[in-house]
């Protein structure tokens, strides 16, 4: 047990030095306060308003949509690679994914997702 | 082991030290300088000459150049500052933690320069404090250099009063600051 002391003595060292040298500048350094000083931003700028407000989910809407269209594209890439050997009924089931996923985007041009600018709320 | 700097004047003996805490401080002030490079223009090029490696500016203690005005000991204004930037620089200055220094670098950031134009803040001492100044258009490496030195002088020689007193808090109301 008489082993750990110097263990101890160490731990004792270590904390009485970063605390009392933190401790130390907190109290002896100067300290100025103002609202300016405090305020939580710092590049120069005045802040204005909150950061918790209602924005459009449009733009939002446009990525979430790329993504999926983006994955579409992958399953592709196997039928491209074996077209001869899935000869015409792989071309069918092909064609039957992409007339799937052209319903979609079509449902989705008939709801104005894509204009961006339009004031209209899109269904 | 060689020492990195000399220690200040003190008492010496057997296994002991001692010296004044204002000089430790002053000691340690001067060789930790965190600088806040405000470059707006062929100054900061300079600067970033002066940062790299052959001229090397982290010997002097200022290994890190801090971009939060937060953990800053001292503001480097380097370039034009247009008096729309004039507040913004202000705001900057005000939220650097105590106790500050500032140096303008160049001629612009000191008087306005050749920039003598309805746009152009006359030299950046209009709307902050200033410790040194370092002429030049732009200014060498080497002159970059010799302002820091003077501000280690000016860091190493300060009272640790010096920020609480009446002629300092006097200084700042000048600029309108609290």
């Amino acid at each position: 047990m008489m082993n750990y002391v110097a263990l101890l003595m160490l731990l004792i060292v270590v904390v009485g030095f970063v605390g009392v040298t933190l401790l130390g500048s907190h109290r002896i350094g100067p300290k100025r306060h103002s609202a300016i000083k405090d305020a939580v931003f710092e590049c120069g700028i005045e802040s204005k308003d909150n950061a918790r407000v209602r924005f459009s989910y449009k733009y939002f809407l446009v990525a979430i949509l790329f993504v999926l269209f983006d994955v579409e594209i992958i399953f592709f890439y196997p039928w491209a690679l074996n077209v001869e050997t899935l000869g015409v009924s792989g071309l069918i089931k092909v064609g039957m994914f992409v007339s799937v996923v052209l319903v979609a985007l079509l449902y989705l041009m008939d709801n104005r997702v894509f204009e961006l600018e339009s004031s209209e709320e899109p269904a | 082991m060689t020492n990195l700097v000399d220690p200040p004047e003190g008492v010496t003996g057997q296994g002991f030290y001692l010296t004044s805490l204002e000089k430790a401080v002053a000691l340690a002030r001067k060789n930790s300088i965190w600088p806040l490079p405000f470059a707006t223009s062929c100054c900061g090029i300079e600067f970033m000459a002066t940062m790299g490696s052959h001229y090397d500016f982290a010997r002097f203690g200022s290994e890190r150049p801090s971009f939060s005005p937060r953990q800053a000991d001292l503001l480097m204004v380097m370039g034009t500052i247009a008096k729309k930037l004039g507040p913004i620089l202000k705001q900057v200055y005000i939220q650097m933690a105590e106790p500050r220094w500032v140096i303008a670098v160049g001629a612009c950031a000191s008087s306005g320069g050749i920039f003598d134009t309805y746009s152009v803040l006359q030299g950046i001492d209009k709307v902050i404090p200033v410790d040194v100044y370092v002429p030049g258009c732009p200014p060498r490496p080497e002159q970059i250099i010799d302002g820091l030195m003077n501000i280690q002088d000016l860091v190493a020689n300060e009272s640790l009063r010096r920020r609480h007193s009446d002629e300092y808090v006097g200084l700042l109301q000048q600029y309108g600051i609290e």
